[in-house]
């Protein structure tokens, strides 16, 4: 299994940002979310996150909504999820899921942790997870040798920022404006200086996400992150193609893109 | 809050003020007040993006200052009485009774109030919370329409900006509320994601909080959600059952010996209980939506046949399948088609200090029905379910029990489904 340290250890020592790329699990079809991530891998994304389709993800825009509603129509289980994460992290990404609280507490803590260690996975993004309600998270997630992530905001005052990021291992998900997921004109003003507050109370490795579609926006960002996280635009590529092989091809040429913006 | 405050504001009271501190937020002695986190027991909470975290921290240390201010207190308690149309009546209705065993039945008329349902009580209430918050715009979701309506109601009041996010399906089936919001001077949002329900108007009304959330208030309609919704709505709820309390006891020279209310999301329902939590012989229950029956699970029975889960930024009862995906509800009833439920249900159901039961959608047309023809009385379906609910009730309990009903809306809005339903 390739963990987060090792990915931020390596960008580091090219000088780069790293590149996260997000797809939720069964879309666009339970195998071609495999295969569109390891298409994303190959063209130079370093982590992956899988998402977990669940029924209010109150934090996403239209275009995630759209992907996991079909995935869960498509039948997409828990079980599924797990599969993916085990099919992605053999292309050697750090494979992480990502996963609105209610379907892990339903499935149990423990038990979440466990089987997403024993398919490879890395750890886990929980984007309606607080400090205050994430014990029993982070003790399994420890257990099980799996890393967390929180987000931080750019409304999030200091005193917050300090403690999502006590409660983050691998990196901290700087949201890079007030809103939710989707690819914008512009990343958010408020992302650079998130990030510069968000580095006087970790040494974890900052990744900014939300907003960022281009190679141009992830050069930007990559000038003062040590990642940049891509996701609406990829699912976007993948509703917007006639067939999963021309997705395919699309999402490829966006992580090359993406890749050499990091880089920049 | 201090008991100088307490005494102060009753003296003070007694001359003809309709709510006090005390009345307010139960006085500050209760032992169930949400804790720090927002907890009722393991029930509440805030699953929520960190995004909203100091909005909510804003929204909560706002209203803790609120609450005890008398300056507040008394804009509140004077719209309440001049703009709500408070206190409401209680209505004994002995020819409905006939049906219930011969049971004396009390209702506390909620319907009476302005724009014709309870939810003008905790509308107000934050509404000018939110002008304390310096914030210009509003948002609601709505299931019924009856919160949109209130929400747009004091929105024009009070000058603010003011938009609602409400299911597809529920415009259709409530197309008469969504022209009283526009009417109002609100725009109104149909939610064509999901189940196109109340669940999916609020999952849109939480995105457009964390992206307007600098000049915006959400002004959440019921018991639900991230704390301090629970608590605030609740406590501005809470004058129903604060009236109702001292009417019963001046009509009857006793208590109640149930009280019944029906119960989606959960805010008339502990509007009417709260004040009587610690007449330990007072029964509270609470009637869900039953649908068209448990068997076929086309139902909002949440707290009846639901499991402990995760929904709305809050820990409580949910409608969810084993990997915790939510369940659609059904209703004939829009304001009670929730497959969640607010925390405090959750816990007086667990403590056995409420009991919780389901009620069909037949039953419920059957007493919608039945009030209208015994009593002249129109209520609106969601309360036709602690109607019906009361009417098992006082077969249970005899002739001798005095049972006080949360009429919680009156039906206008509901002729259209009548019609379709008894083929008007």
């Amino acid at each position: 299994m390739t963990t987060l340290q090792t990915v931020f250890e390596k960008a580091r020592a090219e000088n780069r940002s790293a590149l996260v790329g997000y797809l939720p699990a069964g879309f666009p079809s339970k195998d071609g979310a495999v295969a569109a991530a390891t298409a994303m891998v190959e063209a130079g994304c370093d982590v992956i996150e899988i998402g977990l389709p669940y029924s209010d993800p109150l934090m996403d825009g239209p275009t995630i909504q759209d992907a996991v509603h079909r995935s869960l129509v498509n039948g997409t289980r828990i079980s599924d999820v797990m599969r993916t994460v085990e099919g992605v992290a053999a292309s050697g990404a750090a494979t992480l899921v990502m996963t609105y609280w209610n379907p892990v507490d339903r499935y149990g803590a423990e038990r979440f942790a466990r089987d997403l260690a024993s398919a490879g996975g890395a750890g886990t993004i929980t984007p309606d997870l607080t400090p205050e309600e994430s014990e029993p998270w982070l003790a399994a997630s420890k257990e099980a040798g799996i890393d967390t992530v929180f987000l931080v905001a750019p409304s999030s005052p200091d005193e917050r920022i300090s403690r999502v990021a006590s409660c983050c291992t691998g990196f901290v998900y700087a949201a890079s404006l007030m809103g939710v997921t989707g690819a914008r004109e512009s990343v958010g003003s408020a992302a650079e200086g998130l990030v510069k507050r968000t580095r006087s109370h970790t040494s974890l490795p900052i990744c900014v996400g939300l907003g960022v579609g281009n190679g141009r926006q992830a050069a930007e960002v990559a000038a003062y992150a040590d990642g940049v996280i891509v996701g609406s635009a990829f699912i976007r590529r993948l509703l917007d193609a006639p067939d999963e092989k021309t997705g395919l091809a699309e999402v490829r040429e966006l992580a090359q893109e993406l890749a050499r913006g990091v880089r920049r | 809050m201090t008991d100088s405050v307490h005494r102060q504001e009753r003296t003070t009271g007694a001359g003809g003020v309709l709510i006090t501190p005390a009345d307010l937020a139960g006085g500050g002695v209760r032992g169930d007040d949400p804790d720090i986190r927002g907890k009722f027991g393991v029930f509440g909470g805030r699953y929520v993006p960190e995004a909203l975290i100091p909005a909510l921290d804003e929204v909560a240390a706002e209203y803790e200052k609120a609450k005890t201010d008398l300056d507040f207190i008394r804009e509140f308690d004077h719209l309440l009485r001049t703009y709500a149309g408070r206190p409401t009546t209680i209505t004994e209705v002995p020819r409905f009774a006939e049906q219930a065993g011969g049971a004396r039945m009390l209702l506390k008329r909620e319907d009476l109030t302005h724009t014709g349902a309870h939810k003008i009580n905790n509308v107000l209430g934050q509404a000018l919370l939110t002008k304390r918050l310096g914030k210009t715009r509003v948002i609601a979701e709505t299931g019924a329409g009856q919160h949109g309506v209130a929400t747009a109601t004091a929105a024009a009041l009070m000058g603010l900006e003011c938009v609602i996010y409400m299911g597809a399906v529920d415009c259709e089936r409530q197309a008469l509320n969504v022209a009283r919001m526009k009417l109002l001077g609100a725009t109104v949002v149909p939610v064509t994601n999901g189940s196109q329900t109340l669940k999916d108007a609020i999952n849109e009304a939480f995105r457009d909080w964390v992206t307007n959330v600098d000049r915006t208030h959400y002004l959440f309609g019921t018991v639900a959600g991230p704390h301090p919704f629970p608590e605030i709505v609740r406590d501005f709820a809470r004058v129903i059952g604060v009236e109702a309390r001292r009417q019963v006891l001046e009509l009857t020279g006793r208590l109640p010996d149930a009280v019944a209310a029906a119960v989606g999301g959960g805010s008339n329902a502990i509007g009417i209980f709260h004040a009587f939590l610690d007449d330990e012989d007072v029964q509270l229950h609470g009637y869900e939506a039953g649908g068209r029956g448990a068997e076929n699970g086309e139902h909002a029975l949440t707290l009846t046949k639901g499991s402990i889960g995760v929904l709305h930024g809050s820990r409580t009862y949910v409608l969810q399948d084993e990997e915790g995906q939510t369940i659609e509800s059904h209703s004939i009833s829009a304001g009670l088609d929730y497959p969640g439920v607010g925390p405090e249900h959750a816990w007086l159901k667990d403590s056995g200090r409420a009991v919780y039961h389901g009620v069909t959608d037949a039953e419920a047309m059957e007493a919608f029905s039945l009030l209208a023809r015994t009593e002249g009385i129109i209520p609106a379906i969601e309360s036709s379910h602690a109607l019906a609910g009361a009417l098992k009730l006082g077969r249970e309990l005899g002739p001798e029990a005095t049972i006080l009903v949360n009429l919680s809306g009156r039906g206008d809005k509901d002729m259209g489904t009548a019609m379709k339903y008894f083929n008007l």
